[in-house]
């Protein structure tokens, strides 16, 4: 059974006001286990509403999120159980941070569990190690910290709760290209240990051409569904939505537009390379 | 949601009400209150709601938008009229019942009283309704222009304003933000005991209260780099103009004024 399902969700803001606005409609979505999931789409696509519906924080207007096959919003308790199942991550999620130390913040989360000590001091250790917080780091104060250090320990906050569905919303926004890799890399790798799913929110590309699966998001509705290949391959209509294209695909379909045969779905900077060379061995001179 | 919370309660329009210079309908806002207060017979009150109707009808405000606007007075218009319904003295008793007595008199004044209540704050509404924050903010501090001569710092005052104004909305977005955040790891603001509830805040007022410092910093580095230094001398970019429409706008605002006081002498 797929872990989360949401079946004609539909969210109005202000509804009855003449602030009343539509951000998403009547969308279905399905999240498996054990897969990363990219959400890409313009500002005002309705990426941040449909991600607080994953974790009950909002309601839909109409439609259902289901868990597990099981309606979240069926009861308060159900209600909680997602906030703990669906771990959160928002954009600039330093500013979250309160707490006197960095462990206390981290967990903040567990302890809201209501989990045992020596459980909560397992996971605040477990979810540091996976940001790269050292041990002398946790005991300074979250307000000490560098950006990306603060990034790295609000992230651990929602890490440290084990949730079954990870989602970031622009996790790697502001910070500097080092940064990202290196967030990256470990965010994949707490995926990969805990063969957990992951939904990344992004603008970046190089970010979404790492997906399993990408989801493409325009006017509150998914307008495309599949594997970054075959999304990347439809790049006219990606930048129609104003979005931008790896810059690997960019440079393929800036080619096929100057009449070189690039095949559909070069997306990587290895696939450009095999075809330019594959091209070159059939004895044409790209350029 | 906080976000549905009606802070300064504009409703953006193009109507004649909402065209008016902001001066004008703080002035005729004023002129209303003192109206109501000289307002001692029925006729009057009749008057005032006619008046408080037709603005309505022009600006196309709903009236279910004032009723729910209203909403949060209930309270202390249940306890005006109580207060006024029983603790009246009087020799037309209409009901008693041991230490319990309703007079004629009582009963007069407490309607009168909650009507006075009622119109009262639906006028104000109506002006926050139709005048946009920062508009009520220029016209203020045109209208206590004369003030500076008295060395009353009219400017920064107003400057105040309108800087809690417009970061109103902002703090609102950024605590449904934090709060976002924060539930999302777990916390429950909304059940548990009085100090639970208090302690349960911390971390919704810890990152707010970071936040707005680094807001204000920044907003004055920014003022700073733009060369800010104080209202002397200073031009506006919206420039506030009377018109034709200002001087109707008066002109109803004697008459109703007029009427009143009409009503008042001949006692009906």
């Amino acid at each position: 059974m797929s872990l989360i399902e949401l079946r004609g969700l539909t969210h109005v803001y202000s509804q009855g006001t003449p602030f009343e606005k539509t951000a998403i409609e009547g969308l279905d979505l399905t999240l498996e286990r054990n897969a990363t999931v990219g959400l890409i789409g313009h500002t005002g696509s309705g990426k941040s509403t449909l991600i607080s519906h994953l974790n009950a924080l909002l309601k839909p207007t109409a439609g259902t999120v289901l868990l597990d096959g099981e309606d979240v919003f069926a009861s308060k308790a159900s209600i909680r159980a997602a906030r703990f199942r669906v771990g959160v991550v928002f954009q600039y999620p330093e500013y979250q941070l309160f707490e006197e130390t960095v462990a206390a913040d981290i967990a903040f989360g567990p302890k809201n569990l209501k989990l045992p000590q020596p459980e909560i001091d397992r996971r605040v250790a477990e979810a540091a190690a996976f940001v790269g917080l050292g041990e002398d780091t946790l005991t300074r104060s979250p307000m000490e910290l560098s950006g990306g250090q603060k990034r790295r320990a609000a992230i651990a906050g929602v890490l440290a709760m084990e949730p079954e569905l990870l989602v970031l919303d622009e996790p790697t926004a502001g910070l500097d290209p080092a940064g990202r890799e290196d967030l990256l890399e470990k965010l994949f790798a707490w995926r990969q240990a805990r063969q957990a799913a992951v939904l990344l929110v992004t603008h970046d590309m190089t970010i979404a051409n790492r997906c399993d699966r990408l989801v493409v998001m325009s006017e509150g509705k998914i307008v495309m569904d599949g594997a970054p290949a075959e999304v990347f391959a439809r790049g006219g209509e990606l930048t129609a939505i104003g979005l931008d294209l790896p810059a690997p695909a960019l440079i393929a379909e800036l080619l096929r537009r100057r009449g070189v045969a690039v095949p559909a779905g070069v997306y990587t900077a290895d696939q450009l390379y095999d075809a330019i060379l594959a091209l070159r061995g059939e004895g044409g001179a790209p350029c | 949601m906080l976000k549905d919370i009606t802070l300064g309660q504009y409703f953006p329009g193009d109507t004649p009400v909402h065209n008016l210079d902001p001066r004008t309908k703080l002035l005729l806002t004023v002129v209303y209150i003192a109206g109501l207060f000289t307002v001692n017979t029925w006729g009057g009150y009749a008057l005032v709601f006619a008046a408080l109707c037709a603005v309505m009808a022009v600006s196309r405000i709903r009236p279910r938008a004032l009723v729910k606007g209203l909403k949060p007075l209930v309270f202390i218009i249940v306890f005006t009229a109580v207060l006024n319904l029983f603790f009246t003295a009087g020799d037309d008793i209409l009901f008693q019942w041991r230490f319990i007595r309703v007079t004629q008199t009582g009963l007069k004044r407490a309607v009168a009283m909650v009507l006075r209540v009622l119109f009262l704050v639906s006028g104000t509404f109506l002006l926050t309704y139709t005048t946009s924050p920062l508009a009520i903010t220029d016209g203020l501090e045109k209208l206590l222009g004369p003030l500076k001569k008295l060395h009353v710092p009219v400017y920064e005052l107003s400057l105040m304003m309108c800087i809690a104004l417009r970061f109103i909305p902002t703090l609102i977005e950024e605590t449904d933000r934090i709060m976002s955040a924060q539930k999302a790891r777990g916390a429950d603001l909304e059940t548990g005991t009085l100090p639970e509830r208090a302690k349960a805040l911390l971390p919704l007022l810890i990152p707010l209260f970071i936040s707005s410092f680094r807001r204000a910093d920044e907003l004055a580095l920014a003022m700073e780099c733009r060369c800010y230094n104080g209202g002397e001398g200073r031009t506006r970019m919206k420039q506030l103009h009377m018109t034709w429409r200002d001087a109707a706008a008066f002109v109803l605002g004697a008459l109703f004024v007029g009427a009143i006081l009409l009503l008042r002498r001949l006692g009906i």
